[in-house]
């Protein structure tokens, strides 16, 4: 069962995510002050926050191309996002990321990848180094439903087996490649149960049900700290907007509004919410309207690279 | 002390000395340690340090990757350079940006050793350089020695500076005996070696063209020509300043490398080279390089596909104006007779 006090952090967690990505979304075009390919997290927040709430500060996330939620949910700093969004110094790349590739080493993001599965192995390696030096921890290796297409994914898995690796494999299964629905790209098998063949466990989670991605998480991290080797999870989630970008896309036609509102229904913030007497709910909201007034104001003071940094 | 032993001693001194270190890849605990480079690693450093891996080179190099980003400072071996052409998306895309692209807060660390195979019919994918590929990439560092002393101080180097460093190993230079010193030491990147001295031509080579320009230059010393050959010994940082100041001195420059030519390391010198002092050359420079199309593998195509010792020899005697040999050179030692 999951105590009042894991909800509540779970809910403040996901309602934090959302604010941040929907006011990325505001103020994308407003004065684009934010130059860099942008893949919003709005619809999936159950998934990183789910996931990360299982795990310890000293355990490692490697993202991807959708980073902002898993960056956010492992504790990355808020305001070294901003900034790196708007291209400054002051951003954890110090602008030479952007929204793809966001770290923060002392939280434990590890760098993020905008190749398809790109940091799939380093998390693998990450548990490798782990086993090698004898440390409990645990290495989370999240990955679209496209992602886990790529070959480097299954090297990844394979090895991971073999060697019984403290890892855990999230696919974050939001039914697209950009425009792509997944029956153009795969067979009809499950994909959590691909898992078997690599002799690890596969289990598929709600990605609307921030308690089950919590639950099956935090089953998978305790036999991987057991040392008894990796797991796969699928999380059965939606991406709202635009592949990229900030708005919505259904004039697109790939796929329908109808589909939209169905996952729009089942958000996950509003059923966690839904809990909670709403002032409270409305005052975590205020809250996290007020940092993120203040990230922003942060960043757009910041300065920016200086030309020198580049050099002949 | 064979090349392939220096290359032994150098990983087995770093991992005496240094807990990060560990090493794999396909054959590495092999009875033969591929080609004796690994020999007796698993013996005295035990499997979690010394391993096998699955035939994965992209995962396998990203899972190193992955590693160092923890602190481990791996070596991957790559029994050719050609399988390793699987994991380019790991070093360039990953490895050679990491530093940079998070502004110096993670660094990759990672040697990657690739062996570079020629002749008994090997062919087209069991023989490539890919010099100027893996030269091309900012943020990485290409090492290819010549010497066992090089491979050992290189190694080294590389496993205590951390980043990622390729180290192409010619399978031809293997055998080729040297003293080297025991314990650590460094050879630096960036720094080419002028390994004879002379003053009527600049001869560049890289790798086991070092071995065959020397070959050269002795046979050009018996008609009285002074070759000073330079061993660049690493292809990324490259080292223009030691080849401008001999060619400042002689005015004319061979260049000879196992590679093809478009866009090469050798076209990168001159066109450096130019840059800097159009004047510079006495008469136009020539590069004894790979004729531009793979390598093949029946063995009277193989000989005429390699340059030989006359060919580098007479690319010199043209930079000169003078006639080119008479006669082919004999080879000195038997030829490679295989399997791999
Ligand atoms: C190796 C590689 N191929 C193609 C792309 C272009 N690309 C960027 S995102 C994307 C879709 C990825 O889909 P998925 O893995 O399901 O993640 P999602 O965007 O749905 O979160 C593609 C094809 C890429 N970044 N890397
Ligand atoms: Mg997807």
């Amino acid at each position: 069962m999951i105590s009042k006090d894991l909800k509540k952090k779970l809910l403040r967690g996901m309602l934090r995510l959302r604010l941040i990505e929907e006011r990325l979304a505001a103020i994308y075009h407003q004065a684009d002050e934010i130059k860099t390919p942008m893949h919003l997290y709005t619809g999936q927040e159950a998934v990183a926050v789910g996931v990360c709430a299982a795990l310890r500060p000293e355990d490692t996330v490697s993202p991807y191309h959708r980073s902002h939620g898993w960056y956010i949910a492992k504790g990355g700093n808020l305001c070294a996002m901003m900034a790196e969004l708007m291209g400054k110094e002051a951003g954890c790349c110090k602008g030479w990321g952007g929204s793809m590739h966001l770290l923060d080493v002392s939280a434990g993001v590890m760098g993020s990848s905008s190749i398809l599965a790109g940091t799939v192995p380093h998390a693998v390696g990450a548990a490798l180094a782990f086993q090698i030096k004898g440390e409990d921890r645990v290495a989370i290796a999240p990955a679209g439903d496209a992602a886990i297409e790529e070959g480097v994914f299954h090297e990844s898995l394979n090895w991971a087996s073999l060697k019984k690796l403290p890892v855990v494999f999230i696919c974050e299964n939001n039914l697209y490649s950009t425009s792509t629905h997944l029956r153009d790209r795969q067979p009809s098998v499950d994909i959590f149960k691909r898992a078997e063949a690599y002799g690890m466990p596969g289990s598929r989670c709600d990605g609307n049900d921030v308690g089950d991605v919590y639950t099956k998480t935090l089953e998978a991290v305790n036999r991987a700290r057991r040392l008894e080797g990796p797991s796969f999870i699928e999380v059965m989630t939606y991406r709202w907007r635009e592949h990229v970008g900030p708005n919505y896309d259904w004039d697109l036609g790939y796929r329908t509004k109808q589909e939209g509102e169905e996952w729009m229904i089942r958000c996950p913030i509003k059923a966690l919410a839904a809990e909670f007497p709403a002032a409270q709910v409305q005052s975590y909201t205020d809250e996290f309207e007020k940092e993120i007034d203040e990230a922003l104001v942060f960043a757009r003071q910041a300065a920016f690279p200086r030309e020198e940094t580049i050099r002949v | 002390m064979k090349y392939s032993e220096s290359i032994r001693d150098a990983q087995a001194v770093m991992m005496r000395h240094d807990k990060r270190v560990f090493i794999c890849g396909l054959g590495v605990p092999d009875p033969k340690g591929v080609f004796g480079s690994t020999v007796g690693l698993k013996e005295e450093f035990g499997d979690k340090r010394v391993f096998d891996t699955p035939a994965c080179e992209n995962g396998t190099l990203g899972i190193l990757l992955g590693a160092s980003l923890q602190g481990m400072r791996p070596i991957m071996v790559n029994q050719r350079v050609d399988f390793f052409l699987l994991a380019l998306d790991q070093l360039i895309n990953h490895a050679s940006k990491w530093k940079c692209m998070f502004a110096g807060r993670q660094e990759m660390s990672v040697l990657v050793r690739l062996i570079v195979g020629r002749g008994w019919g090997q062919g087209p994918q069991h023989s490539q350089s890919m010099h100027a590929l893996f030269a091309h990439i900012p943020g990485l560092t290409v090492a290819a020695p010549a010497t066992p002393y090089d491979a050992k101080g290189m190694i080294i180097s590389a496993l205590q500076e951390g980043g990622p460093v390729v180290m192409i190993e010619h399978r031809r230079l293997y055998d080729e005996n040297q003293d080297v010193p025991e314990g650590i030491y460094r050879v630096a990147f960036g720094q080419a070696h002028v390994a004879i001295e002379g003053k009527d031509v600049t001869l560049v080579a890289s790798s086991h063209m070092v071995a065959e320009a020397k070959k050269a230059a002795r046979v050009l010393l018996g008609q009285g020509i002074s070759v000073e050959l330079i061993d660049l010994r690493s292809l990324r940082p490259l080292d223009v300043q030691t080849v401008y100041a001999s060619v400042k001195k002689t005015g004319r420059l061979v260049l000879v490398e196992g590679d093809w030519k478009p866009c090469s390391v050798s076209g990168e010198i001159i066109a450096a080279l130019a840059e800097k002092d159009p004047k510079i050359f006495k008469s136009a420079p020539v590069r004894v390089m790979w004729p531009d199309m793979p390598v093949p593998t029946s063995a009277p195509l193989e000989t005429a596909f390699y340059p030989s010792i006359k060919d580098i020899a007479d690319a010199c005697l043209k930079v000169l104006g003078r006639p080119v040999l008479a006669a082919e050179v004999k080879p000195e030692k038997a030829n490679f007779n295989g399997p791999f």
